[in-house]
């Protein structure tokens, strides 16, 4: 089968981008991927998402789509082998609620956990473990948010299994306790397992030097009252 | 008895419940509306949104589907044989839930922050978004729509529902501090949207009174700045 004319534009390290490529992956979709350098946008990142100027994009028969939830959305309407989104439009509708919603309430929470420090970084890991209890509950007794397959969820709440082990390491924090949270830590190892997203995933290492990075260079109420 | 057991707990205040009203409206549905007051929060509410706690939250028979963008795609895919809200092909959908999406995060904070803001210069970057905001859609609208009177074309869209439900916020703005959002030379198109969404049986009766939320927002700005 001929190429599609599919093309990624991501950022390596970006979870965004990770999850389109697990849709296109888990599709069995063939697509090209161009790496963006995010701290210096291309020509192309302008032209693509001029709106926004972020990645990921998806660039299919030379058109764009952008913002990754809307792009998964798009593939799934697109390719209709292995179904990401359920059938049902109460599920549907559910899964896109939880994508929503965590992204909205764990993701802030997370990288404020990870990047600062004292009480704002206390707050933060509590609001995210507060998050981890609802999800907890989501996923008690699946082996995948989306039942005996990855879906939609999984891909939509996928970062937290590769990506949130990297913030604990970097701001010295713990939001993923087993014990408290032992269905996320059974769903984490049957996600990372996966064939499709075990080959996608940044090197670890590589993840915990960029971290450490964006952690010094993250503005904060704190740090910037410390003078030297 | 609920009407098809819709019920939506909503608000007259909030464009989010308006458009999920708005989207039952187009399909022909009957539902009932239950007003919240949000002070308290009801009990009903906190039982079927206990995440974000807010409206609007649609209740079709045991099911409780939250936020409204998501409310809106589920009344589409259940009532599918209606018109449909959202275009057909998969491009345009991605590019009607763009800028719905994009919507909520510029034009909304817009709309609140210049609420929140003390004087003309915390104003200033505010208005310049929303000024941004207004362009690109006037654009939107007068390329994409080829000279149809919605975003969505013929009929009523997911754009549409998703700007025009915040068109009586934006009187009330304009209102407020005495400046224009809406500007006939700068945004012909939308100018003249604004007055067919208004008027569309859909729509029409639905979006509040500007001098009744006037005093909604007064209120409002002395709770937000309490916070």
């Amino acid at each position: 089968m001929g190429s599609e004319d599919v093309k990624v534009v991501s950022f390596w390290v970006s979870p965004f981008g990770k999850r389109v490529e697990w849709a296109l992956k888990l599709k069995g979709i063939e697509y090209e991927y161009i790496e963006e350098d995010i701290f210096n946008k291309s020509n192309l990142l302008l032209r693509l998402n001029p709106v926004h100027k972020k990645v990921p994009v998806l660039v299919h028969h030379h058109k764009p789509i952008v913002e990754s939830f809307i792009i998964l959305e798009y593939i799934d309407e697109t390719w209709k082998q292995y179904p990401l989104l359920p059938h049902h439009p109460h599920q549907r509708a559910l899964a896109r609620f939880w994508a929503t919603s965590v992204e909205q309430k764990l993701g802030k929470a997370g990288w404020v956990a990870m990047a600062t420090s004292g009480d704002e970084q206390e707050r933060a890991v509590k609001e995210a473990t507060e998050i981890m209890e609802k999800i907890e509950d989501e996923i008690k007794g699946k082996e995948f948010f989306g039942g005996k397959n990855v879906g939609y969820l999984d891909i939509a709440l996928g970062w937290i299994a590769h990506l949130i082990p990297v913030w604990e390491e970097v701001g010295s924090i713990q939001i993923l306790d087993p014990s408290k949270f032992p269905a996320i830590t059974s769903w984490m190892t049957n996600f990372l397992s996966h064939p499709v997203i075990q080959d996608t995933l940044p090197p670890r290492d590589k993840m915990l030097v960029y971290y450490h990075n964006r952690k010094n260079n993250w503005p904060s109420a704190f740090r910037n009252s410390v003078k030297d | 008895m609920a009407k098809n057991d819709l019920k939506l707990l909503g608000g007259w205040f909030s464009p989010f419940a308006l458009r999920v009203q708005i989207a039952l409206n187009l399909k022909g549905v009957e539902y009932e509306v239950i007003e919240e007051t949000l002070n308290p929060k009801s009990d009903l509410l906190l039982k079927s949104n206990p995440v974000h706690k807010k409206i609007p939250v649609l209740l079709h028979a045991d099911k409780a589907i939250c936020e409204s963008a998501i409310i809106v795609e589920y009344i589409d895919e259940v009532w599918s044989n209606a018109p449909s809200i959202l275009p057909q092909n998969a491009y345009d959908r991605a590019n009607a839930r763009f800028w719905v999406a994009y919507t909520d995060e510029k034009w909304f904070t817009s709309l609140k922050s210049v609420l929140v803001a003390d004087d003309d210069e915390a104003k200033k970057p505010h208005y310049e978004q929303a000024e941004e905001v207004l362009e690109r859609l006037e654009e939107v609208l007068s390329k994409g729509s080829e000279g149809k009177a919605f975003f969505g074309g013929d009929r009523i869209g997911f754009i549409d529902i998703g700007f025009g439900s915040f068109l009586s916020w934006m009187r009330v703005i304009e209102e407020m501090n005495g400046r224009k959002l809406l500007d006939e030379t700068k945004h012909p198109s939308l100018v003249k949207w604004a007055e067919t969404f208004a008027a569309d049986p859909a729509v029409n009766g639905l979006l509040p009174e500007t001098d009744k939320l006037i005093e909604f927002a007064k209120v409002l700005k002395l709770k937000l700045a309490a916070k």
